[in-house]
């Protein structure tokens, strides 16, 4: 369960791996909230399991995290406190699991989101990344399962993907532990605002649609100017959202 | 201010929506796509020459088809479980002689050397400590094999295969297509698939997979079923058949567990929960080489020893119930007996009798407990020599010993058949009725789930019972 790694990896400054300590389900006076979120069957729970030093129950089948799970790791002197958010396909319908996710990024607002996507089935998962990017603005893209995508012939330019997705883009294989110390570090460096992202906004969409938009957000930006998530919250309001119109009015959404 | 800025913002939202028509959800999600394969445009290279998914969709096209979906399920079943039969002999007979035969009669003389009096001594080891033994030997065994296979499997990802089987049976029923998943999770914990059912968004459907998950024959019931199988139904038939005759029968209860799961989501989908089916994307996930060592591992750790420690949390104090009310004597008979006595006509209505009913009522807090319930109080009543007197969970180290103990408390096939009939249904354990509470929220529908499946074991076992008499 430890990462241990050949000599190589062990000499490389990436590796770091006095300065991780994985603290299982301890998780109080943390410095940091990291959510974990993904589709189904993208490998969560492998990754919460492999930064925690937890053994959640793995399974293959889309919605075995139905409750969101919490556990703690420390590097370099930092606890951070990780929640694995059920998985889901888009945050823009309504049953309990989907919810479950999207109140935590929206209300729990964590220090930074590792948005967990399937390397084979990139394009399928993107829908969620893109809306999730919308809603904060700290977020690490993990690109788990990176030994099926190699085995299905799939090559990915992350440095494309980053650029792109204005977020940091880190490959992993979490069931043998690959790219997970990699994934630490990129995670501490969003955290201390080291990295800093600039997010993908939703693009193609009418222009009567952007400029509605940009008006709308303007104006929450203008009444609540901490508020990071003006252009989602918009997006929201103008499709009628009864439970964001409702977060607005008794300011569970302005507040920090 | 703050309010009235707010009030703004909502209605400015409103003048806008009106202003850019009602399709904005379709272009916000055509958006969203569009930008999605842009970018993978961009950043994603594939090899088209070679064609990605053959295999996995190779194995879906067999495990998966009309004609072969089924029997590779039930094949796969009986492998797992046969596996488990022939493999859990002869570690929980090494146990039970540990624990049973070297512990405790080391434990009993240390007792005495100290002095202890006979009350506590016999509250403590022949109860307590008897009841937690005998739980380990009979459940670790098991368990510790049926639950890495079956993690094996899940991991494997031949679940939402079974799903994908048994979804057209599932919206024949009125029920959601996902309700396979969380029935699938119900073999291994009824509690746990009752709260995976959260991935069902209908709430109707919801709570018909709810109330049916209890059907889906849990940790706790299935060494019920294989001791009671191995022990009867393998002895009516030739010796070199009687495995293949046991593991039949228990597959049969499992089947016949998710008839009646089907047929009360449909009885449930016309009567009090009726409506309209909705439909759902299945994603059958790619097939993946599970880590077998550490697939193990966890699931030894995660499920096993959890799972195993509930029971004994719960087998102690039942232990050190069914001590007290052996020992604890109204008049002439002990409390035990009392009871025992009034339920055996009823019991023999249903085919049963009243040891069988009472060890129901005390093994409410966990299935698990059931069987050695009932060949304590079956001592109990019929006074065997052998066991170490009332109240004792005694040694069983062999399957024929307890068939003696049993035959001896008056079973016959009947008993044998209809005992494995009420393990399937009868009421929920108690960590399954607060988390159906926890989950609905709703006194009613806890009360249904829980009273529903009970009535089912009633009519079944006595009509089985009447049958059975009348032909035989």
């Amino acid at each position: 369960m430890d990462i241990k790694g050949n000599s190589d990896c062990a000499g490389c400054p990436q590796f770091n791996a006095k300065g991780l300590k994985k603290l299982g389900v301890n998780t109080e006076n943390f410095d940091f909230v990291v959510a974990l979120a993904g589709n189904p069957n993208t490998g969560k729970s492998t990754v919460f399991n492999a930064l925690t030093g937890l053994h959640q129950h793995t399974g293959n089948w889309p919605g075995k995290t139905v409750i969101r799970a919490e556990g703690a790791f420390e590097y370099n002197d930092q606890k951070y406190k990780l929640v694995d958010l059920p998985g889901t396909y888009s945050l823009l319908s309504t049953s309990e699991d989907e919810e479950v996710a999207r109140n935590f990024i929206l209300f729990g607002k964590p220090d930074v989101t590792v948005i967990i996507v399937d390397a084979s089935r990139l394009e399928r998962n993107l829908n969620l990344v893109i809306q999730i990017l919308e809603i904060t603005d700290k977020a690490v893209l993990c690109l788990n399962l990176m030994d099926e995508a190699k085995r299905n012939h799939i090559k990915i330019d992350e440095r494309t993907l980053a650029r792109d997705l204005g977020i940091p883009v880190v490959p992993t294989s979490a069931r043998f532990n690959e790219g997970i110390p990699e994934l630490i570090k990129t995670i501490d460096e969003v955290a201390n605002g080291k990295i800093i992202c600039k997010p993908h906004r939703i693009k193609n969409v009418p222009n009567n649609i952007q400029k509605a938009v940009l008006k709308l957000s303007a104006e929450i930006k203008k009444q609540f100017p901490t508020i990071p998530n003006s252009r989602w919250i918009a997006f929201r309001l103008l499709e009628g959202d009864t439970r964001i119109i409702n977060a607005l009015r008794t300011g569970e959404l302005t507040q920090k | 201010m703050k309010k009235k800025s707010v009030e703004n913002i909502i209605s400015l939202s409103n003048n806008l929506r009106w202003q850019i028509g009602d399709d904005f959800h379709d272009h916000l999600a055509e958006g969203i796509y569009a930008d999605a394969s842009e970018i993978v445009n961009n950043a994603v290279q594939t090899d088209n020459q070679k064609k990605q998914f053959r295999l996995d969709s190779k194995i879906d096209k067999i495990v998966t088809s009309k004609i072969w979906g089924f029997p590779i399920m039930f094949l796969i079943l009986g492998l797992i479980l046969w596996i488990t039969i022939i493999g859990a002999n002869y570690p929980s007979s090494i146990l039970a002689n540990l624990f049973l035969e070297n512990i405790h009669p080391a434990l009993k003389s240390f007792a005495s050397n100290i002095g202890m009096p006979w009350w506590l001594d016999g509250f403590l080891i022949d109860g307590v400590y008897m009841a937690v033994a005998w739980v380990i030997a009979v459940m670790l065994p098991p368990m510790a094999i049926f639950f890495p296979l079956f993690t094996l499997l899940e991991d494997f990802g031949y679940l939402p295969r079974v799903a994908f089987n048994l979804d057209y049976l599932f919206k024949k029923s009125g029920a959601h297509g996902k309700q396979a998943l969380t029935m699938s999770m119900g073999f291994g914990c009824n509690a746990a698939g009752v709260v995976a059912t959260r991935i069902i968004d209908s709430p109707r459907e919801r709570l018909i997979a709810i109330i049916t998950n209890n059907f889906s024959l849990c940790n706790g019931r299935w060494p019920t079923q294989i001791l009671i199988a191995t022990i009867f139904i393998g002895a009516v038939v030739p010796s070199s058949l009687s495995g293949l005759a046991s593991v039949s029968a228990v597959i049969g209860i499992a089947i016949l567990g998710i008839f009646f799961m089907f047929f009360s989501s449909w009885a449930l989908s016309k009567t009090v929960l009726k409506g309209e089916v909705s439909t759902f994307n299945l994603e059958l996930p790619p097939y993946r080489p599970p880590r077998f060592w550490k697939t193990v591992y966890t699931s030894l750790i995660d499920r096993t020893l959890i799972v195993l420690w509930r029971a004994i949390i719960f087998a102690a104090p039942a232990g050190a119930a069914i001590w007290l009310i052996s020992n604890i004597n109204i008049g002439d008979q002990s409390i035990a007996a009392w009871i025992i006595n009034s339920l055996d006509g009823f019991g023999f209505l249903l085919g049963l009798n009243g040891v069988i009913l009472l060890a129901y009522i005390v093994a409410i807090p966990a299935n698990e407990i059931v069987i050695p319930t009932i060949l304590m109080l079956t001592v109990l009543v019929t006074g065997i020599a052998g066991g170490d007197g009332a109240g004792v969970m005694f040694e069983l180290d062999s399957a024929n010993e307890t068939a003696n103990i049993l035959k001896a408390g008056g079973w016959t096939l009947l008993t044998a058949v209809n005992v494995m009939l009420f393990s399937l249904l009868h009421n929920p354990c108690s960590t399954t009725i607060y988390t159906i509470y926890k989950e609905t929220k709703s006194v009613k529908w806890t009360l249904l789930a829980s009273i529903l499946p009970l009535i089912m074991g009633f009519i079944v076992t006595f009509l089985v019972a009447q049958i059975w008499r009348i032909i035989i």
